[in-house]
């Protein structure tokens, strides 16, 4: 096995989380809606419908580019791919070929390890089809939605480093806020090229060459069946290249019952895309003060914010991660650093809370953190009597409140929450608070 | 210059069209004299014209990300030759294994 040496190449599509489709004003919220409700002469391809560049996707789209440092292109064109499927129903797909909106990037991996970025372009997802026997279902909601295509060079070696690609550029995505980045419910797919060679005779090569055949693993929709699916992929390949098989380009898909990649499309079916510049939609042209302006509005990166916290708080890098994982998370981190600076609570201390007590920061607020780590310090109250006595006045003073939560709203717990702390001058276990009071409310 | 028999098929099976023999035979004069026709054009000088994709001279024409009511499902399915359970239905295409 070790005289072998895998090489991986990812595509990954992502669905934006724009209002419209990318051609046509249909909503594009059409996950679990029911079937053909979303469509138009536009994204059902009927003849004389002409499609219109929706801004925001295009907006998105360079989002990601500049966030993963590439380069914007000062002209980019959208293009027709050809061919037959019924999910398409043009018999075309606009996507990008040769102008596409942004190449040359890179991402740096936890490894240190650097993946280049070969493009981001802008195209438009297909219908979803459904298999019932002899016949095929298709359902055009999804056609047209916006859809990012991010493609790197063949640059991986193992397949703990796609999971950390692909995991690194989820959460970017949702620091970006272009996409929800929902694996399950397909806003983002994997796509991984394969193969493998000797690494005897691969050092020897000059200058350094790929392998002449790859595989290709489509539309594999979570990170452990891209894991799976690779691995199974790289020890298929290398037992047929120990047998002497010569290995050749196929595009093959993952069984998750059985746990096997099995062949979708041999090199003999290879598509002809005839790819050539959409005469419906005009060309786009970025000047540098556009891009600068859509750089103005990119958030601070992930990997930014946590070499941030950990240089400015004085943290792990582990913790510095964890707590800059989502954007969420770490806004409320630094909320909760601020009101610790008044009251003497180092950020270091409240880094340690929320990581090892898992604070529920949909529940909690940063100043009860502070509150509580503060009650700490003189005893905290744990006890079972004393927390439903509290939570008995907090309820009797706050029947507001209480309304408000019997009709469904959740934050109204916060306000009964504060309300306890404030009783008990901030030493309430919030952890041990919540279900007692929760108990009392459904009571 | 004459179309072969088997760029016939390629182009014809991009195009989703099957084909008789007979047909194979027709459109293979027709579409090398189209050809023949169209490949007047490189007599004209073009190594300093950029190529044009888009004749309208325009740039940049996008809408703001806004949505407008879409068809209704019946509508939407009006045109359909075969419908079920509210889509379209087509012949079935490769099923996973």
């Amino acid at each position: 096995m070790n005289n072998y040496e895998p090489i991986i190449g990812l595509e990954v599509h992502v669905e934006l989380n724009t209002k419209s489709k990318m051609f046509c004003r249909c909503s594009a919220d059409y996950f679990g809606k029911e079937p053909n409700t979303h469509t138009c002469p536009v994204c059902l391809g009927l003849p004389g419908a002409l499609p219109v560049i929706n801004k925001q996707a295009i907006e998105s789209c360079i989002k990601i580019g500049l966030a993963l440092g590439c380069q914007i292109s000062k002209k980019s064109l959208f293009e027709r791919k050809n061919y037959f499927y019924p999910d398409l129903p043009k018999g075309f797909q606009i996507s990008q070929y040769r102008w596409p909106l942004c190449i040359n990037g890179q991402i740096t991996l936890d490894s240190g390890q650097v993946i280049r970025i070969n493009r981001v372009h802008q195209e438009e997802d297909t219908g979803k089809l459904s298999h019932r026997g002899d016949v095929t279902l298709v359902d055009f909601n999804r056609s047209g939605v916006p859809l990012v295509e991010i493609v790197t060079e063949p640059d991986f070696r193992d397949v703990e480093s796609v999971r950390d690609y692909a995991k690194k550029l989820q959460q970017l995505l949702r620091y970006l806020g272009v996409s929800n980045a929902d694996m399950e419910r397909g806003d983002m797919r994997l796509e991984a090229n394969i193969s493998v060679h000797p690494i005897a005779i691969a050092s020897k090569a000059s200058p350094w060459r790929l392998p002449d055949y790859r595989v290709e693993l489509k539309n594999i929709n979570s990170f452990r069946f891209i894991v799976a699916a690779i691995e199974y992929e790289i020890k298929r390949q290398i037992e047929a290249l120990e047998k002497g098989e010569k290995l050749l380009q196929e595009t093959r898909g993952w069984n998750e019952d059985k746990k096997c990649t099995f062949l979708q499309r041999s090199k003999e079916e290879a598509h002809d895309y005839r790819y050539f510049p959409e005469p419906d939609l005009p060309e786009i042209e970025i000047q540098n003060s556009d891009t600068k302006k859509i750089a103005e509005q990119l958030p601070e990166l992930p990997w930014s914010k946590s070499k941030r916290f950990a240089d400015e708080f004085k943290l792990t890098a582990t913790q510095a991660q964890i707590l800059s994982e989502s954007k969420e998370l770490a806004w409320f981190f630094e909320e909760t650093v601020k009101h610790g600076n008044k009251h003497g609570v180092s950020a270091k201390e409240i880094a340690n809370h929320l990581i090892n007590k898992k604070t529920d920061i949909n529940i909690v607020l940063p100043v009860q953190v502070i509150e509580e780590l503060k009650g700490k310090r003189v005893g905290i109250i744990e006890n079972k009597e004393e927390l439903e006595e509290l939570a008995e006045q907090a309820v009797k003073k706050n029947a507001n409140a209480v309304l408000d939560y019997k009709k469904g709203k959740e934050v109204a717990l916060q306000v009964l929450i504060g309300a306890v702390m404030k009783l008990s001058l901030g030493k309430a276990d919030i952890a041990k608070l919540k279900p007692i009071l929760e108990k009392l409310l459904k009571s | 210059m004459k179309l072969t028999s088997d760029q016939i098929k390629h182009v014809a099976k991009l195009a989703n069209l099957p084909l008789t023999p007979d047909e194979e035979e027709k459109y293979s004069d027709q579409l090398s004299k189209i050809l023949e026709y169209v490949e007047q054009l490189n007599q004209v000088d073009t190594s300093d014209v950029e190529s044009t994709f888009n004749v309208t001279g325009q740039s940049n024409v996008m809408r703001e990300d806004e949505t407008t009511p879409s068809l209704s499902q019946e509508e939407a399915l009006s045109n359909a030759p075969r419908k079920k359970d509210s889509m379209f239905v087509t012949k079935g295409v490769f099923e996973e294994q």
